[in-house]
């Protein structure tokens, strides 16, 4: 392959531009950062094309070696590890390249029109880019052990990004506790790197896939690659937010919105499905581990489902819909049609980095305000955003033939074929998901305007004013806003057609190959049936929340309020987080409080320091008296110590 | 001929009488004195063995302890000269301060 020599400069080139940002970037002026913000990461989208056009599955896949890193023990010999410096590029590491390049590009084009007024504006860039770089390293990675630096590295641009407004108090603490969450999944990640380690002797994917590979699946019961499996699962649900470790999602929309959009929609979040994919060699021998993936999966479908119904905040929405598509791309895991989890990790990119960057632009245009109930009315003053944001809200509620439909149908189709349980609730996911998308695009865009409204309908472009924020009438987004969503906008309409007649899946058949459990190819019938089935829930989710939000605005009161007690529940987020707290944050406050703090530090630590040094002056009090400064006391005591010398002497002498 | 152990008594002696100077005088040069009985009080048994044993090695040790002993009374004396100075007092129970 001629182009590939290239492939180490794609996550390096971001790298650069974060480097040369972070530490020049104060000083320079805005326009020099935006260039340097915007091209490292332009080029390294340009040379990810540029490879993809001349990508041949012939030979794939291809490693890139750039330097050695670990290496240890002696070659030949058992003991023998090494990790390297070393990119690996097949199908599925050339699909997430494309999706990570091109969306992270044009949310980085949206963030300086976004950020253009925030203070710290170089400092935005510097951890996006930075965010780049770790997100290629992790996808790019040729063993286990890069991916998890990757893996690490896009959690600290997270944490930094969410609580990029660290004066204010929740976002600095959402920070952390993405972070926290995030480690209690790594711990169950690395658990089983060491597993594979230990078995398996590499961290190499060709290494330990080569190995992994004359084992029999693993159907008698639980073994060593279901526990590999599972633990590898714990990690992507600290990091893809399922459940249990879904908590911190909602919180990071704390961030800045095209933070939301590209880290906490469009790529980290997906991490945990890349990662599941990548290591389908492992889950496919392991049944139980597949099971419990494509549980959680359905789980966290339905359960964020249900809550995004009940959520005001527009960004909140969002955020549950991020983690019920994401349950929705481990439900395809979990059966096994990795290649439809991958697929929908593409079009979900398209349409929900379309609809976090639209709901910014709404939220830019309403002043900052991001509860619904107060926006209402606007698809008149900023038409170009709902346009986008329209077809993004098709697009993720099934609607043919838009990207979200394709890929959706495709999940579902796999699910019904390894248990229709598994198709039930993914089908009732997909009407709550129509239900709460239009509900949002309704309550936000249909209706009379409910914001302030300080000046008259004359005065209303005046309002276009720069830093005029919060005042007068909503008004549209600057062009650089505009462009990437028109973008992402006409992916969102066609970025479902490569999945017809599962094109995208042939594509990463080199990757995923033949699923071992025989596909039924043949259930053609079924798979039109089940199409239509969807695309009715689709718009039944639609229709209903039509007749709800805007022929029928008094009944959400009504069903709300005869639900009682359950929809208490529901709107607070099924108390998760309290019980969450409750069981173990508090546990762990209370005893680093008592036990830690009061026993440990002060008791033991503290009391030991403190102790020696005490007895220290305790002697040096008495022994100080020594050193008088009177000479005639030196005298005595030079004599009283040659008289105990002479004393000595005279008794050894006496006892030989 | 006198016994060598006369000779060590009364070098035993001379040293007391140096030790019990040095701790019970207050005045730098009566101290300082006492410590120059000392010296030759151990000189005297130095070139007692020497003469008892009929080798040199004493005798040369003496000549060093002379040595040093001038040695140490030109520093001494030159030290004494400036505490006076300064001082105004020759009491060691006055002199136990370093700095003025």
């Amino acid at each position: 392959m001629t182009q590939n020599p290239y492939l180490w400069l794609i996550p390096t080139l971001p790298l650069a531009g974060a480097a040369i940002n972070g530490f020049l970037g104060r000083r320079s002026s805005k326009k020099a950062v935006t260039t340097i913000a915007l091209v490292f990461p332009g080029l390294a989208f340009a040379l990810a094309l540029k490879i993809a056009l001349g990508f041949s599955s012939a030979t794939a896949p291809y490693v890139f070696q750039l330097a050695h890193w670990i290496r240890s023990g002696s070659i030949g010999l058992p003991n023998y590890f090494t990790a390297d410096f070393a990119f690996y590029l097949d199908q599925l590491s050339l699909v997430m390249l494309l999706v990570v390049t091109g969306v992270g590009f044009l949310i980085h084009v949206y963030s300086v029109g976004y950020m253009s007024d925030d203070p710290s504006y170089y400092r935005f860039f510097t951890y996006l880019n930075l965010f780049m770089f770790f997100m290629l390293t992790l996808i790019l990675a040729d063993n286990y052990l890069m991916m998890f630096v990757g893996w690490e590295g896009v959690g600290l641009a997270s944490y930094l990004l969410i609580g990029f407004w660290f004066t204010k108090d929740s976002a600095a603490s959402a920070g952390k506790k993405a972070f926290i969450v995030n480690r209690i999944g790594d711990f169950g990640f690395l658990i089983g790197l060491f597993l594979i380690i230990q078995h398996f002797g590499s961290l190499n994917f060709t290494d330990v896939f080569a190995k992994v590979a004359p084992l029999g699946v693993e159907s008698s019961g639980p073994g060593l690659l279901t526990a590999i499996g599972i633990l590898l699962m714990v990690g992507a649900c600290g990091k893809s937010a399922q459940i249990p470790l879904y908590v911190w999602l909602p919180d990071a929309m704390e961030g800045p919105t095209p933070v939301s959009a590209l880290i906490h929609a469009a790529t980290m979040v997906t991490a945990g499905v890349y990662m599941v994919a990548r290591s389908h060699v492992i889950f496919e021998r392991a049944p139980i581990a597949l099971t419990v993936v494509a549980i959680i999966g359905t789980l966290t479908a339905l359960f964020a489902a249900t809550i995004g119904i009940t959520q005001t905040d527009i960004k909140k929405v969002l955020a549950y819909s991020t983690v019920s598509q994401l349950g929705y791309m481990f439900v395809a895991c979990g059966v096994g049609a990795f290649s439809a989890g991958i697929f929908h990790l593409m079009t979900h990119a398209f349409f929900k980095g379309l609809l976090f960057l639209g709901a910014g632009s709404v939220i830019h245009a309403v002043g900052g305000e991001q509860d619904m109930r107060k926006m209402g009315g606007l698809k008149t003053y900023i038409p170009t955003t709902f346009t986008v944001m329209l077809i993004a809200t098709a697009a993720i509620a099934g609607i043919p033939p838009l990207a979200g439909f394709w890929s959706k149908d495709e999940i579902l189709w796999k699910a019904f074929e390894a248990n229709p349980a598994y198709w039930v609730i993914g089908a009732i996911t997909a009407f709550i998901t129509s239900f709460y998308m239009f509900r949002l695009l309704f309550m936000t865009f249909w209706g009379d305007y409910k914001g302030i409204q300080v000046d008259d309908h004359g005065h209303a472009h005046a309002a276009h004013a720069h830093g005029d924020h919060g005042h007068g009438e909503p008004h549209e987004s600057p062009m650089v806003m505009l462009a990437p969503l028109m973008v992402l906008a006409l992916l969102s309409l066609v970025g479902g057609l490569v999945g017809i007649h599962h094109g995208f899946g042939h594509f990463l058949e080199p990757v995923f190959g033949e699923f071992p459990q025989a596909v039924t190819e043949g259930s053609g019938n079924t798979e039109w049936l089940l199409m239509g089935i969807s695309v009715l829930f689709s718009f039944g989710g639609l229709a209903l929340a039509y007749i709800l939000y805007v022929s029928k605005p008094y009944l959400p009161e009504k069903i709300s309020t005869s639900l009682g007690s359950f929809y208490d529940a529901v709107v607070n987020k099924y108390y998760v987080d309290e019980i969450y707290a409750k069981l173990f944050v508090k546990p762990l406050v209370d005893g680093s409080n008592s036990i830690l703090w009061q026993g440990v530090d002060r008791k033991v630590i503290d009391d030991s320091v403190n102790n020696a040094a005490d007895s220290a002056r305790h002697v040096s009090d008495e022994v100080r008296h020594m050193q008088s400064g009177n000479l005639r006391s030196y005298a005595g005591w030079i004599a009283a110590g040659a008289a105990v010398l002479i004393a000595y002497m005279i008794w050894k002498g006496i006892r030989q | 001929m006198v016994p060598l152990s006369y000779y060590l008594v009364l070098s035993g002696i001379l040293f007391a009488c140096g030790v019990t100077g040095f701790l019970i005088k207050r005045n730098i040069i009566t101290i300082f004195m006492s410590i120059e009985l000392m010296l030759n009080g151990v000189n005297l048994s130095f070139v007692a063995f020497a003469a008892h044993w009929h080798t040199l090695s004493g005798q040369v040790f003496v000549f060093f302890v002379m040595v040093v002993a001038a040695a140490e009374a030109a520093v001494g004396l030159a030290i004494i000269i400036s505490v006076y100075r300064t001082r105004e007092t020759l009491n060691v129970d006055q002199v136990n301060l370093l700095k003025l």
